[in-house]
C-alpha cells in the first residue's frame, strides 16, 4: 500500500487516508486564454512513465492539499512538499536526481 | 506457409498420427525495411486493426510489432465481459458492432474464441441507478440493442444465487442484455494473430519502439529494438502506453493510466450462468468455463504503471460481493493481478487521427476494452485505410475535447465500464 507524509500535520498516512488529486503545477487558464491553452490545461495530461508531480488531499486526517514526487513504475516516492509552490522544491529534485541522474523537471506544464 | 484449416476431421485426422502435423498457428518472422502500415501493439486492439485492413480494405503489407508476446497485456488480463448496452448513440454504435462481430468471430477466423451470449445484467440498487437504467433502456430500444429493465423478482430467476435484499444496497431491478455475455480472451487474440499471418502479415513480438521516424510532419518509420522499420502508415494501438508513444510522435493525449485489478476464485461446479455487474458497490463477476469466479472492481485513483493495483480496492471489490452473493463468502481467490488500462476524461475512447501525419491512434478504452475489439479493429482499419475516420469512429476524434462534443459514458456507464 502507498503510503505518504503529509507535509501540512506531519502524519504517516496510508492510501486509505489519502485522495488522489491527479497533475500537480498546471498552470490555471482563465478568460482570454488561446483554446490551446484550455485545452492543454483541461484535458491533456503528462501521465509519465516515471516520475509523477501529483496532487493528494489528506482526505481522512488534517484535510490539507499537498503535493508528492512519485515513480510510477515503482510507487517509490521521493517525498512530499506543499501545496503552496508552482513547481517541485529543489531538495525534492536533488532526490530525484541521485536516483535518476539527468532528470529534468519541465516545472510548470 | 499455409495455414491449415482447425476442424473436428483436422483433430480426427491428428488424433491418428501423434499430434505430430500441427503447425504454429503464426510464423515469426524478422521485420522487412518496409511496410504499407505498421501497427504498434499485438494486443486484440492492434492484431483486429491489423486484420480487418486485410479483410476489409486488401492492405495486406502489413507488420504488427509487440513490446512483449502477443496478448500479453490487457487482452489477457481483463474479465472478457461483452455487452453494448451503452446510453450514448455513438458507444452504443461501436459496442454493439463489436458484440455483432463476435458472434461470427469463431467462424470468420476459424479459432473457437468461446463466444457465449449467456446474458449480462447490471444492477440497480439505488434509486438513481434505477432511473440510470430504465434511461438506457429506452436510449437502446432507440438505437436498435435489445437490453430491457427488470425487477428484482426476475433478477432472482435469471440469478437464483443473488441476494436480492442486501442490508446496505437490496437489489431495487437490473438492466438485462440478454445478448450480451463473454469470450475466451486469449482466443481472440490468436484468432486474430492467426488469421493476420495467414493474410502474409508480418505479426513481430518481442519489439519495442524506441523512436518514430517523420520528416515534414509525415510518419516514415520506426525503430525498434530489432532495428528501423519504413512505413506508409503508422497505427498505435497499445492502451496504457499510448502515452510514451504519442511523446515519441510528438504530441500529448487527454489520458491518464491507471491499474485495474481483477481475480479469481478456485474453480467451483456451475453455480451462476450469466455476468452479473454491480456498479454501485464496484464488483462485477461471472463464472469462467473452467468453473472460477472470475471477478473485477473499481480502478485506482492514481497513474500507475506497475501492473498491479491497491489492495483497498480488493478489499471493497469482494466485500460488495460477499454481501450479493451470500455463497461467496467462503470462496478462496487464487490469483489476482493488474493491467494498465488508458482512462479519457469522458470514459471514452480515442480513434483519431493526429497532429503527426500518417500516424493514427486508438486508444482510452480504459476499463472496458475487451468488449469492443471486433468493433474497435473494424473502424481504426477503415480510419487507417481510408485517412479519414467512417462512422463508426468519427465522433470518437481527439479534438471532441477541444470542441467539448465529450461521449459522456462515466456517468453514463458508472464505474464497471
Amino acid at each position: 500500500m502507498l503510503r505518504l507524509t503529509c507535509p501540512c500535520c506531519g502524519a504517516a498516512a496510508d492510501e486509505t487516508e489519502l485522495a488522489p488529486g491527479g497533475e500537480a503545477h498546471l498552470l490555471r487558464q482563465g478568460p482570454g486564454s488561446s483554446d490551446d491553452a484550455f485545452e492543454a490545461y483541461l484535458f491533456q495530461r503528462k501521465n509519465p512513465y516515471g516520475v509523477h508531480f501529483e496532487r493528494w488531499r489528506h482526505a481522512h486526517g488534517c484535510g490539507k492539499w499537498f503535493h508528492a514526487a512519485r515513480d510510477t513504475r515503482t510507487l517509490e516516492v521521493f517525498g512530499t512538499y506543499s501545496a503552496q509552490v508552482s513547481a517541485p522544491p529543489q531538495d525534492i529534485l536533488d532526490r530525484i536526481a541521485e536516483k535518476h541522474p539527468g532528470f529534468s523537471s519541465e516545472g510548470g506544464q | 506457409m499455409a495455414t491449415r484449416r482447425y476442424s473436428a476431421f483436422a483433430i480426427a485426422r491428428e488424433a491418428a498420427r501423434y499430434h505430430a502435423g500441427w503447425d504454429r498457428a503464426w510464423r515469426a518472422p524478422e521485420p522487412k525495411k518496409h511496410y504499407d502500415v505498421i501497427v504498434v501493439g499485438a494486443g486484440g486492439h492492434g492484431l483486429a486493426t491489423a486484420y480487418y485492413l486485410g479483410r476489409n480494405h486488401g492492405i495486406r503489407n502489413v507488420a504488427v510489432v509487440e513490446k512483449g508476446w502477443l496478448g500479453g497485456g490487457n487482452t489477457g488480463r481483463n474479465t472478457t465481459i461483452i455487452r453494448s448496452n451503452y446510453l450514448q448513440d455513438a458507444s452504443a454504435a461501436i459496442y454493439e458492432k463489436a458484440r455483432s462481430l463476435y458472434e461470427t468471430l469463431s467462424q470468420d477466423l476459424n479459432m473457437n474464441v468461446m463466444f457465449s451470449p449467456r446474458g449480462v445484467l447490471m444492477l440497480a440498487q439505488t434509486e438513481h441507478e434505477v432511473r440510470g437504467w430504465k434511461r438506457t433502456a429506452h436510449a437502446n430500444v432507440l438505437q436498435g440493442i435489445p437490453t430491457e429493465f427488470v425487477g428484482p423478482q426476475r433478477v432472482k430467476e435469471i440469478v437464483p444465487i443473488i441476494n436480492i435484499y442486501g442490508p446496505r444496497y437490496p437489489v431495487l431491478g437490473a438492466l438485462w442484455q440478454a445478448r450480451g455475455g463473454t469470450a475466451r480472451h486469449d482466443a481472440v487474440a490468436w484468432g486474430y494473430a492467426r488469421a493476420c499471418s495467414a493474410m502474409g502479415m508480418d505479426i513481430i513480438q518481442n519489439c519495442e519502439v524506441t523512436a518514430i521516424r517523420q520528416s515534414d510532419g509525415e510518419v516514415t518509420g520506426i525503430e525498434t529494438t530489432k532495428g528501423a522499420i519504413g512505413c506508409g502508415k503508422l497505427a498505435i494501438v497499445v492502451a496504457g502506453h499510448s502515452g510514451r508513444l504519442a511523446d515519441m510522435a510528438g504530441f500529448r493525449l487527454p489520458v491518464e493510466s491507471v491499474a485495474l485489478q481483477a481475480l479469481v476464485s478456485e474453480p467451483i461446479k456451475p453455480c451462476m450462468d450469466v455476468v452479473v455487474m454491480a456498479n454501485t458497490v464496484h464488483g462485477y463477476m461471472s463464472q469462467s468455463d473452467k468453473g472460477e469466479m472470475v471477478i473485477g472492481g473499481g480502478a485506482d485513483g492514481f497513474n500507475n504503471f506497475t501492473q498491479r493495483g491497491s489492495f483497498h480496492h480488493i478489499e471493497e471489490t469482494v466485500r460488495a460481493l460477499c454481501e450479493t452473493f451470500p455463497i461467496i463468502t467462503r470462496l478462496k481467490m487464487l490469483r489476482q493481478w493488474g493491467g494498465i488500462v488508458d482512462m479519457t476524461g469522458d470514459r471514452s475512447p480515442i480513434i483519431s487521427k493526429t497532429p503527426l501525419g500518417g500516424c493514427f491512434i486508438n486508444c482510452g478504452w480504459g476499463t472496458g476494452g475487451f468488449k469492443a475489439i471486433p468493433g474497435s479493429g473494424w473502424a481504426m482499419a477503415q480510419l487507417v485505410a481510408k485517412g479519414e475516420p467512417g462512422p463508426l469512429a468519427v465522433e470518437f476524434g481527439l479534438n471532441r475535447f477541444r470542441e467539448g462534443r465529450f461521449i459522456d459514458e462515466s456517468v453514463a456507464a458508472g464505474v464497471a465500464h
